[in-house]
């Protein structure tokens, strides 16, 4: 328990860090939303001040800070000047079509890497082995951008794939099968670039965490007692393995919903990534704080439910937090 | 280091002659390149490379490799290439043929700031023009664009890595020397750091700097921003490595010899952070070339006309670039191919040291 409380105290000064941090870059930046308005000569100087007074812009940033955080602790997270709306609603259907992407994807690499990766080890240097290191440090020197760019090129080409987006114009005139099909027809191209951006790191860990098992002598034992391969590999090895994959795990749970920036934009996904884009551009400020403190928030969270997992998974660590 | 195993060192040759073709190529881009970067060649946007033949339409063998002139175009009052009736764009008129020339002279470029020279390592006489990757938008040679660009997008990442090495070194040999206060201030930070999603920091702490900046401005901007993110990981090695080697014996004996602290910093401790900072280097590098990469592409790095890798891909989030235009690939095919070399390099510096457990930033 105190473990717990540990961990959530570090996760809540670590959000607030986070929020500080990006307030007192914003009040080095030159220039702000409405600095663009200043320039339109159609909206005189007064009006301009005016909107700046209503949003609280005017304000010290100690003061806008302040209420910046009572405005998250109400769940509104600031207003966006570019939407005309709270933020947190903006983000949270942001986060739904990321995590509806990021989610598929990574369970799906998961569950290719897992057994891949243990076939890997049981015969090192072996023909799958051989292929896959060669697989996976070239797909480690593609950068996921021209991963994406390729794939959006080769669906469009092809014309197999929709070009990006998440759903069709006519979506709402579909039947519901209609609809769920096209929603996964657009899923793919980003969820294969996903997948194959994390994929290789899986591959490599679940590997190697195998292999340092495979060394030990209970597994020359069960060897002996005549267990078959597969019940070593899947029943007594892997178990053995998970406490690095489980801390990896983790990991991926904390990327869900920062990892898939890139190929949001690439692929038009209405995720989160193309909402932060936006906002940069445009100076929304609230928004840009929003959106990277709700992805450090998953971040935090992913990385402490990794934590808890391995906590549930070997009792090792749990003897030993409770001394 | 000096007694690195054979194997290894033979796996250091490919990577490195590809890193160092790469980036000789990119110093001498006025000379290998033969356009200058922002010349139009209105006659011919979105060519594909310019095709090289060794048969002549006669069917005999060249000796000289020469190219065909395009079939003529008619240039409309807006400027762009209008085909003709009976021509296709970028098609060859077999008719007018020009053979290739080394050492060409062509338009003056300067090296060094001082020589202006105007030999170019290819080119044609001047109806036709010798695109070796092709032409974008503009009529822009992608060759030529490719090398100047890798003088910024390659120097993004060296001077980059540069900063943040530095700030590692830095605050990494103090936390771990002194210890401290000092030391759990500079390791909670870097724990901060290390813990926030990247991409998400970097695409913040662009968002609070001014966006409409003169070219210089943002190369310089772009390199603080990217360098400055990432001390804390070289921060956090080289602390270990000097946390353990304060302990050792020599270094204790020229304590209590009377060595001052900046004695034993220099002449004892950095040079055991040596191979940290090679193999960091070699890691950060490709990074922070993809970081620029990256902003640039997405529209917060360096624009347009200021070639670089990242605004060169950016034209591919054209609808018909990214379909027909091949060859806009280009520069990313070079990233790939640094990308590789950089990676056999950390892997050959790493040797056959197994990586220790997992860590956040392997995951990316």
């Amino acid at each position: 328990m105190r473990y717990l409380a540990v961990r959530f105290l570090q996760g809540v000064l670590l959000l607030f860090g986070v929020s500080l941090l990006s307030f007192a870059f914003l009040e080095l930046a030159p220039g702000d939303f409405f600095e663009e308005m200043r320039l339109n000569p159609q909206i005189s100087p007064s009006t301009v001040a005016r909107l700046r007074a209503a949003y609280g812009m005017d304000r010290p940033l100690p003061v806008r800070y302040g209420r910046w955080l009572v405005s998250a602790m109400r769940g509104d997270f600031g207003f966006s000047f570019a939407y005309g709306s709270p933020v947190a609603p903006l983000l949270l259907v942001r986060a739904r079509n990321t995590l509806l992407l990021t989610g598929t994807a990574t369970l799906l690499a998961w569950v290719v890497a897992l057994p891949w990766g243990v076939f890997c080890a049981a015969r090192p240097g072996g023909w799958l082995d051989r292929g896959s290191s060669l697989m996976t440090s070239t797909l480690l020197a593609i950068p996921e951008l021209l991963l994406g760019l390729c794939f959006l090129a080769i669906g469009v080409r092809t014309g197999w794939f929709p070009a990006g987006g998440m759903l069709s114009a006519s979506f709402e005139d579909f039947s519901r099968w209609q609809q769920i099909t096209d929603l996964l027809w657009h899923m793919v191209l980003p969820v294969v670039v996903l997948i194959l951006g994390t994929l290789p790191v899986l591959l490599r860990h679940v590997r190697a965490a195998l292999l340092e098992v495979l060394d030990a002598p209970f597994i020359r034992a069960a060897l002996g007692h005549g267990i078959s391969r597969r019940r070593i590999l899947f029943r007594h090895a892997l178990p053995a393995a998970i406490n690095p994959l489980v801390s990896l795990f983790g990991f991926s749970l904390a990327a869900l919903l920062s990892g898939s920036l890139l190929t949001e934009v690439i692929m038009s996904w209405p995720g989160l990534g193309p909402l932060l884009l936006e906002a940069v551009l445009a100076r929304d400020i609230y928004v840009v704080v929003g959106a990277v403190t709700f992805s450090t928030f998953f971040l935090v969270a992913g990385m402490a439910l990794g934590d808890l997992l391995l906590f549930a998974s070997d009792p090792r660590i749990r003897s030993e937090a409770l001394v | 280091m000096m007694r690195m195993r054979l194997a290894s060192a033979r796996k250091l040759i490919v990577p490195l002659a590809l890193l160092m073709g790469i980036h000789l190529a990119v110093l001498m881009a006025g000379f290998v390149a033969p356009y200058n970067p922002d010349m139009q060649d209105r006659a011919a946007p979105n060519c594909p490379p310019t095709r090289v033949h060794w048969v002549s339409a006669d069917g005999r063998l060249s000796w000289h490799p020469f190219i065909y002139g395009l079939s003529e175009n008619v240039v409309t009052e807006n400027g762009f290439a209008q085909p003709t009736k009976e021509a296709e764009p970028c098609t060859e008129n077999p008719r007018t043929a020009y053979p290739i020339q080394f050492l060409r002279r062509g338009v003056p470029y300067t090296i060094l700031g001082v020589l202006t020279p105007d030999r170019h390592l290819l080119g044609v006489a001047t109806p036709a023009h010798l695109h070796l990757m092709g032409t974008d938008n503009y009529g822009r040679d992608v060759f030529s664009r490719l090398l100047y660009g890798g003088q910024i997008s390659l120097f993004a990442g060296l001077l980059a890595t540069a900063l943040s090495l530095t700030m590692g070194v830095l605050l990494g040999t103090l936390a771990g020397f002194y210890g401290g206060w000092g030391d759990a201030v500079i390791m909670r930070g870097a724990e901060l750091f290390l813990a926030l999603p990247w991409l998400y920091l970097l695409l913040a702490l662009r968002a609070f700097l001014p966006l409409h900046t003169g070219p210089r401005q943002t190369f310089l901007l772009l390199i603080a921003v990217i360098g400055f993110l990432g001390w804390a990981r070289p921060a956090r090695l080289i602390r270990g490595v000097v946390l353990s080697a304060k302990e050792r014996s020599h270094i204790l004996a020229a304590r209590s010899f009377g060595a001052s602290d900046l004695h034993l910093l220099r002449v004892h401790l950095l040079p055991e952070t040596r191979s940290v900072v090679l193999t960091q280097a070699a890691l950060l590098i490709p990074q922070y070339v993809l970081a620029e990469v990256t902003l640039s592409f997405l529209g917060l790095g360096l624009s347009e006309p200021v070639p670089s890798w990242g605004t060169m891909l950016a034209t591919l989030q054209q609808y018909h670039v990214l379909v027909s235009d091949w060859w806009m690939f280009f520069p990313g095919i070079v990233l790939v191919v640094v990308f590789f070399s950089y990676g056999g390099l950390s892997d050959a510096l790493q040797g056959e040291r197994a990586k220790a457990g997992v860590g956040w930033e392997d995951y990316r």
